[in-house]
């Protein structure tokens, strides 16, 4: 059972670690900001929320897992808001 | 080298680079950027030194609530442009402030590498006296806070009061009474208010979650309270609700309710158990549970309020 | 398992340094509040990563804690811009 849990933690940080990394490429290598500001909400949700995800089994308890869940819909929802902020300002800047 | 060791160089270096990268920042936005950005890495150092509380202090407010006056500050600032610009400081004079600056940091990273081993500490001490006062509680951080050094941190308190005043004072005698700026001139953004209002309650809970697990686990009244302010200013700044006047009854209820119990705390203590600031050994945790919630109070006031700044006479109504 | 948590952190840190450094040299000033909200993000799963490889106890509030403050600081940051943009319409 914990090699089973040390698998799954493997994987999901290893694919939150490779979010990141394809966020920060995108957000480098994008022509546009507003491409690169579709790159950085992806390596926001996807990267935290497998790391966070990744790091449930070892959790101390019950509490502690529960707060790793709603660290990742926090941060969900809030550089979903935070995207949309700045894109206005993306938007009027370009008037 | 272990993977732990170049993971601190690692963070090291990028503290140093992101320092340098502030100082040397040419606009005030790039500037504040960097600064939060200084204080999100120290949270991180302070992890590393297995110090969760101070992590927690240092993002709050170090990056938060520092930041936001920053930026508050610069806004105001940046409402002055058209106001003549002091001369340049010469190059001399930059040179000096530079030598000075280096001569401090070698001073302090001498002291700390010239420390003997094991560095003298207060800890044991400390630790024995949050014990033997009977404070039960389980965080050692809140027994010293709140238990061996009780009196420096109900005066901590007082002086952010007298900062709080302060920053009102600055303002001119017309606005006195008046309610700071608001935050964001132009009306409310729905996308804006809509993160408001989920941010908001999610905060406030986290808030007081933080305050009360203080007592056993990493949090603690300042924590908690400088969270509570920073979802009051969230909600300013979206224009949820307006800075309060100066001279509104609650307000000020408010900002001096923490001291102030915690003063009457310490002078019943003379009556009570024997000497100033002395808890009763079996009602030491509900004493201090109680001192440190109106302490949470005053916090959660007076830091959006030190960032809201002084009274000014309303020009939109 | 530690290792990997480690290795994994170093990657994340070493990932938002270069982003910073390459985002922060520009000169716009959206740029900068996307490279410190990239920073925000990697911070609080670098931090996650760190603690629980070093048993550091209570390390979910303080995420908890930084994700709130990074939503804050993310909101004054675009108040800022606004204002220096001229923000004369909602």
């Amino acid at each position: 059972m914990t090699t089973l849990l040390d698998l799954f933690t493997l994987v999901a940080v290893s694919a939150g670690t490779f979010f990141f990394f394809a966020g920060t490429v995108g957000l480098l290598r994008f022509p546009d900001s507003l491409t690169r500001l579709h790159a950085l909400s992806k390596a926001d949700n996807l990267g935290l929320g497998l790391v966070a995800l990744g790091l449930i089994p070892h959790a101390e308890n019950l509490l502690s897992a529960l707060k790793l869940i709603v660290i990742w819909v926090l941060v969900l929802l809030s550089s979903a808001s935070t995207s949309q902020l700045i894109g206005r300002a993306l938007r009027r800047g370009r008037k | 080298m272990t993977l732990l060791s170049i993971l601190d160089v690692e963070l090291a270096l990028l503290i140093v680079g992101v320092a340098i990268w502030t100082i040397a920042a040419r606009d005030l936005f790039g500037a504040v950027v960097g600064y939060v950005a200084y204080g999100l890495l120290l949270a991180f150092v302070w992890i590393r030194l297995y110090a969760p509380d101070v992590a927690l202090t240092e993002a709050a407010v170090g990056g938060g609530v520092t930041g936001v006056l920053l930026i508050t500050a610069g806004k105001r600032l940046g409402a002055l442009k058209n106001a003549v610009p002091d001369a340049q400081p010469r190059l001399a004079f930059k040179l000096l402030t530079a030598a000075l600056a280096a001569l401090v940091a070698c001073a302090i990273g001498a002291a700390v590498l010239m420390l003997p081993d094991p560095p003298p500490s207060l800890a044991p001490d400390a630790a024995a006296a949050a014990n033997g006062a009977g404070a039960g509680l389980g965080n050692p951080i809140t027994a010293v806070l709140m238990s061996y050094r009780s009196f420096d941190t109900m005066l901590e308190k007082v002086v952010l009061i007298l900062a709080v005043i302060g920053v009102w004072s600055v303002g001119t005698d017309k606005a006195w009474g008046g309610a700071p700026a608001p935050f964001r001139k132009a009306k409310s953004y729905p996308p804006m208010v809509f993160f408001a209002q989920f941010l908001a309650p999610v905060g406030v809970l986290i808030g007081i979650h933080l305050f009360w697990a203080g007592a056993n686990a990493p949090g603690g009244a300042f924590q908690g309270g400088a969270l509570l302010a920073a979802m009051w200013m969230v909600t300013m700044m979206a224009r949820l609700v307006e800075p309060p006047p100066v001279d509104a009854q609650w307000l000020r209820l408010s900002l001096v309710a923490g001291p102030a119990v915690f003063l009457i705390a310490g002078l019943a203590g003379e009556i009570v158990a024997g000497s100033f600031f002395a808890y009763p050994p079996s009602l030491a945790k509900p004493i201090i549970l109680l001192i440190e919630a109106f302490m949470v109070l005053s916090i959660a006031a007076a830091l959006p309020m030190l960032v809201a700044g002084p009274p000014s006479e309303r020009t939109d109504p | 398992m530690n290792e990997l948590l480690l290795t994994a952190a170093g990657l994340i840190l070493l990932t938002v340094a270069v982003g910073l450094a390459r985002i922060l040299r520009g000169s716009d000033d959206v740029q900068r509040l996307m490279a410190a909200q990239l920073l925000g993000t990697g911070g609080i799963a670098a931090l996650l990563l760190i603690a629980y490889a070093t048993s550091v106890p209570g390390v979910e509030d303080v995420a908890l804690g930084l994700a709130l403050l990074a939503a804050l600081a993310s909101i004054a940051f675009v108040n800022l811009l606004d204002a220096d943009q001229g923000d004369a319409e909602a």
